[in-house]
């Protein structure tokens, strides 16, 4: 095994450049390292202007999604070792503006987070002393898989629908909307219903796929989006049998 | 431009964004503002992976959790607060239910509760291994609903801004900008979490660098009990990452090099083939930490390249079990040291995981200083004593970050706005962080004096401490105070600066080094995770108290103590394994 490795970092300082270049940086190559663990080496020993975000180190907080080799992938959980002998190319995390180096602007993913109403909504609320709404461990399961997102990006970074139109709601809010509908407790898939079945909503999707493979979480956004497209599709029928406003 | 809130929460981890729904609920009307140095939903919180304790089950009482509570505390926590703290826990961790907190469930329905570290009987509420992810987004999704409830993602602070003892704002960056504002509040809830990445080998995130703490020493108010940090036993070598204390509670083993159970020879009971509460791997953190070192002494630990290690055996669980129950263990020990614990054994050492100290709190989460509160790992109310029991962290986030956030609402609902005064001082951080922000010339980097510090108080104020090694590192760090001021920061960009952040990150995390360590050199006696081994014995006579430490005006610690509040649980022996 080479003792470096080099490291094609994506720079872009507003103030200095008006499009995005590339940095070389050399790093050890270590059997532990994740590439995140390159980032720090050169953040602290080499070059302390490159920004990126990073915190928890054991993705679960969703924070250092970048392309790497042009993937979207968690940084602290892809190994350098997998790239030897290298370079290898690190670049923000793709469909989003940048703001500077590998960090993205979000602000579109939290806008429609809030849209699609990621809370638990009930007709009437059960007063707390009462105790537990019961779920079994069937019904937890039934949603258990789409409460899984970390809100990494990386599906928006994959996805290709939204890589030409950022109107479309995109894989993790949705998925995020159906572990609210499908949860056992809830009661507010109606009100989820008008954002979902825009044309922005669910039937942007092509299903193309992108999403579920990129996720690292095993979330399957395509999945709940494709089985959310049925729930559409059946409530409009509904509408057309049923004018008058039964469910 | 400034903004004016009625009640300003820094940080948006549990404690945070329960307080700002306290606030939300109490009041409508209340303008909250949410200031995080990062998306709330990267918080901390999201790592917490056991569970959450609370009394459910019926042959579970609030006086037993206060029991294992306070003897598990080393009789340090205050007691009054235990009794709060344990009598609110089920309520919130219901409501957390009620937003959609998946908690993990009986076959019949019911909330499923597991076995943990020092707790006689099951409470530890628990959504499979990644109970605080969920509690997280949970909280933060719910937050959404509230109209009232402002959002400031990605703003850094960097002062408390003080009129006349009151505190009544902020000053913070804006990362992405680099505007540098005033954010008024009459009321201002500090809850950041804690500090552990003072240390080298942490479970703790990089976002850890205890920046409430900090500003609120800075402004005057006192941190309590900093000595006691808490190593938890079982973290990867290398990384630090957390193997949950579930991994034993479900029944796994630790093992010496000789595959010998050696907890059985430290006073923590005898070996049964399944989990006994309060017994053996099921004691206390402290107590399995030092047991760890005693076996290094020993010969018995196994050496890598990452230092020594001890085995944690699943294997026997199953891999039905281990897939149920401890799934993220499974996928961070396949990720992160390539092994399967279904088939091997995990290697695991002590890491520093929680500081049982904090900014020093009543028991609504008021600090010393007017409208100042602070709630969670942040804040020393005082419920964790010497020695803070797995799954009581992450109820105490929603009990006293729903206690501060109401308190903070009644006095930001009565207060005055802000005087004329703070608006000098926020003028005058403006100034500050203006000139850094063109970059600084200087000869070291960040991140050599970082080191230097972790290394420092490592050495010091580790598992086992004493008073000369304690004594050298209070030298050392005041002199790496005097060098971090004027290290280099070649970043001269408004945009994104985490140079200049880590800069502030590092002096508020030398201040608190230097707390810690000042704290423990006058604690003269060994107490839950404070050992010295110049003081073996625990002291009531002299110790049985708080220490306070105040920030001199030229920067240094005074330490002070403070008589623990005692009320039905005198003082006893701690008992495990039998």
């Amino acid at each position: 095994m080479p003792e470096e490795i080099t490291l094609q970092v994506a720079r872009y300082r507003p103030e200095q450049e008006d499009r995005p270049t590339f940095d070389e940086y050399k790093v050890p190559l270590r059997k532990d390292w994740a590439v995140l663990d390159g980032l720090n080496y050169i953040k602290d020993e080499l070059d302390g202007t490159l920004s990126y975000r990073w915190s928890c180190r054991m993705g679960i907080c969703g924070s250092c999604g970048a392309r790497v080799n042009g993937e979207p992938k968690l940084t602290c959980g892809t190994f350098l070792t997998d790239y030897a002998p290298g370079p290898v190319r690190i670049e923000p995390l793709a469909n989003f503006p940048i703001i500077r180096d590998l960090v993205v602007d979000l602000t579109d993913f939290l806008v429609k987070l809030g849209a699609v109403q990621p809370w638990l909504i009930r007709d009437e609320d059960k007063p707390v002393e009462e105790g537990e709404y019961l779920q079994t461990p069937a019904e937890l399961d039934e949603y258990k898989q789409f409460s899984m997102c970390i809100n990494c990006m990386l599906c928006y970074s994959a996805c290709p629908v939204y890589g030409l139109d950022d109107k479309f709601l995109g894989p993790a809010a949705i998925a995020l909307a159906q572990r609210y509908n499908l949860d056992s407790r809830d009661e507010g898939a109606d009100r989820r219903l008008t954002v979902l079945s825009q044309p922005e909503g669910v039937w942007g999707c092509t299903f193309v796929g992108e999403c579920s493979r990129a996720c690292p979480k095993g979330v399957d956004p395509a999945g709940a989006i494709q089985r959310y497209k049925l729930t559409a599709a059946t409530a409009a029928v509904k509408k057309l049998l049923m004018p008058w406003g039964q469910r | 431009m400034s903004a004016i809130h009625d009640v300003v929460i820094v940080g948006g981890g549990a404690a945070g964004l329960r307080a700002a729904i306290a606030v939300a609920e109490a009041d409508p009307r209340l303008s909250v503002a949410i200031v995080s140095k990062v998306y709330p939903m990267r918080s901390h919180t999201v790592s917490a992976e056991g569970g959450a304790a609370g009394v459910i089950g019926a042959d579970d009482t609030i006086e037993e959790h206060i029991y294992d509570t306070i003897s598990g505390g080393d009789w340090l926590c205050d007691q009054d607060a235990v009794e709060a703290f344990i009598t609110e826990a089920p309520r919130e961790l219901l409501r957390l239910e009620h937003w959609g907190c998946p908690w993990s469930r009986e076959p019949d329905g019911h909330i499923a509760v597991r076995p943990f570290g020092g707790m006689k009987k099951m409470r530890t509420w628990f959504a499979a291994d990644k109970t605080g992810f969920h509690l997280l987004h949970t909280l933060f999704q719910t937050s959404l609903k509230y109209p009232s409830v402002m959002r400031y993602d990605e703003w850094h602070v960097t002062r408390l801004l003080v009129d006349d003892g009151r505190v009544c704002g902020v000053v913070a960056l804006e990362l992405m900008s680099g505007r540098v504002e005033a954010i008024y509040g009459k009321a201002v809830i500090l809850a950041t979490g804690g500090c552990g990445r003072v240390f080298p080998f942490t479970t703790n995130a990089a976002i850890k660098t205890g920046d409430g703490m900090a500003l609120a020493y800075h402004a005057g108010a006192p941190l309590k009990d900093m000595e006691f940090v808490q190593y938890h036993p079982t973290g990867l070598p290398f990384t630090g990452i957390l193997i949950t204390e579930a991994a034993r509670a479900e029944g796994g083993w630790m093992l010496n090099k000789d595959g010998y159970r050696y907890l059985q020879d430290y006073n923590l009971g005898t070996p049964s083939p399944g989990p006994v509460l309060r017994s053996m791997e099921l004691g206390p953190r402290d107590r399995l930490s030092q047991a760890f070192v005693k076996e290094q002494e020993k010969g018995r630990t196994i050496d890598t390249p990452y230092g020594p290690v001890v085995h944690l055996d699943l294997r026997h669980l199953g891999e039905k079990l281990i897939d149920t129950k401890l799934p993220f263990v499974r996928e961070l020990c396949h990720k992160y040291e390539n092994i399967d614990p279904v088939h091997e054994l995990v290697p695991v050492r002590p890491v520093v995981h929680y500081m049982m100290g904090g900014v020093h709190t009543d028991i609504n989460g008021a600090t010393a200083l007017t409208g100042l509160y602070a709630a969670g790992e942040t804040a020393c109310v005082s419920i964790n004593g010497a020695n803070r029991l797995g799954s009581n962290s992450l109820p105490e986030c929603l009990v006293f970050g729903a206690r501060a956030g109401t308190a903070a609402a009644a006095y930001a609902g009565a207060a005055a706005p802000a005087g004329s005064a703070v608006e000098a001082q926020a003028a005058d951080e403006q100034r500050r962080l203006e000139a850094d922000l063109r970059g600084r010339g200087g000869r070291e980097r960040i991140a050599t004096i970082r080191t230097e510090m972790q290394t420092t108080i490592e050495g010091a104020a580790g598992i086992y401490r004493d008073g000369d090694t304690l004594a050298k590192a209070a030298d050392k760090l005041r002199e790496l105070r005097e060098r971090a001021a004027v290290a280099a920061l070649d970043d001269a960009s408004r945009t994104f600066n985490t140079e200049l952040t880590t800069a502030l990150e590092l002096t508020g995390m030398i201040d608190l080094a230097e707390a810690i360590v000042h704290s423990a050199l006058r604690r003269e006696e060994s107490r839950g995770a404070h050992q010295r081994t110049d003081f073996p014995a625990r002291d009531d006579e002299r110790f049985l108290a708080h220490s306070l430490v105040y920030r001199e005006a030229d920067g240094t610690p005074r330490v002070e103590h403070r008589p623990v509040t005692i009320t039905r649980w005198p003082p006893g022996e701690r008992v495990y394994g039998r």
